[in-house]
């Protein structure tokens, strides 16, 4: 019975590694592929922008949440729902601006950056720039146009990982908006 | 634990990102930019290159007790089995062995291919999407101390079928 469960736990944590171990394996070859940092970050972002839109059907198939009706409503799905389910984990939002367009995720700790370790040459990189790029795709299908860019890395030796997100504005028609 | 949804949607921007036309095979000075780092391999081999070290860390983070194999026959079952289901949430449809080091592990639904399409449109596109998992079992291979070779063909999607050669020294 034990041996039972117990292949079921590994069988969580191989499908868990699977998709980091992927992730890193992807920035290694992307590192390959462009000659500077900026570029690597910019295809993370990209293709993080294109999981996004993907990503977004899959999460609304599944989360039963309803409409949000202003930002921050969103940025509490978005850390406890969103986030949970697909990473495993609860960042907290802080840092709310006067406004109330800007706000912070901190991740005490990011799953995509187990083992790994940034070498000395690639201190512009952004590793874990693909998240970005996923917000901002998810968020764009849903009619909000928004920014999303990391302040703090622990990979960089930061305490935490910090992600800005900053509301630009509402889109209003259904016409596909571009991708840069 | 990270969703299985979010490996599906990264091999698909992979294999879209890291997918480059036989062009890039000629490596003058008018490489592209953006495949610098490629030499000679071709876009299927970074990709299956990509899977094995994968793979290979994947079979490196097993506990020992799960490796208990007593034969080969029992890596492949593992591989049909349980790194299929880790990977995939399924198991392998079926294995079959010439038990000469031959197996051919076919899946009926291979779900990196169903969303590509089904039947015969497509099958050229098909083994662009089979790369990265040749390599991944390759690299898992490898980690378990067993070096092989492992293809993958596609008669009608999204039904596939891998062969996987054991080279005996």
């Amino acid at each position: 019975m034990s041996r039972q469960a117990n292949r079921g736990t590994e069988s969580k944590k191989m499908s868990s590694e699977l998709f980091t171990l992927t992730y890193g394996a992807l920035v290694t070859q992307l590192c390959k592929d462009y000659e500077n940092d900026e570029d690597v970050n910019k295809q993370l972002d990209k293709m993080g922008y294109n999981i996004g839109v993907r990503l977004i059907e899959d999460f609304l198939a599944r989360s039963n949440v309803g409409k949000c009706h202003d930002f921050r409503e969103t940025a509490d799905v978005i850390a406890k729902v969103a986030f949970k389910m697909y990473l495993g984990i609860t960042p907290s939002i802080t840092n709310w601006s006067p406004a109330g367009d800007e706000f912070s995720l901190i991740l005490e700790n990011n799953p995509l950056v187990d083992f790994v370790e940034l070498p000395d040459n690639h201190s512009s990189l952004i590793y874990s720039n693909l998240l970005c790029g996923v917000l901002r795709g998810a968020l764009e299908m849903v009619q909000m146009a928004v920014e999303a860019k990391f302040v703090q890395d622990t990979l960089k030796g930061d305490g935490v990982t910090e992600i800005r997100m900053r509301f630009i504005r509402r889109i209003e028609d259904n016409l596909p908006v571009g991708e840069e | 634990m990270v969703d299985a949804v979010l490996f599906e949607l990264l091999h698909t921007e992979m294999v879209a990102e890291l997918w480059a036309p036989d062009s890039d095979l000629d490596p003058g000075p008018g490489v592209s930019a953006g495949r610098g780092g490629r030499g000679q391999r071709t876009s299927l081999q970074v990709l299956e290159g990509v899977g094995f070290r994968v793979g290979q860390a994947l079979g490196e983070r097993l506990p020992r007790e799960m490796l208990a194999f007593r034969e080969e026959l029992d890596v492949l079952k593992f591989l049909c089995k349980d790194l299929w289901g880790a990977v995939f949430q399924k198991q392998m449809d079926s294995l079959r062995t010439n038990h000469q080091g031959t197996y051919i592990l076919q899946d009926s639904s291979f779900p990196l291919l169903v969303h590509v399409g089904s039947g015969l449109q497509y099958l050229e596109e098909a083994p662009k999407f089979l790369a990265f998992t040749c390599g991944l079992l390759r690299g898992t291979l490898s980690t378990l101390g067993i070096k092989s070779l492992v293809s993958a063909s596609v008669a009608a999607l999204p039904a596939c079928k891998f062969q996987v050669v054991i080279e005996r020294s």
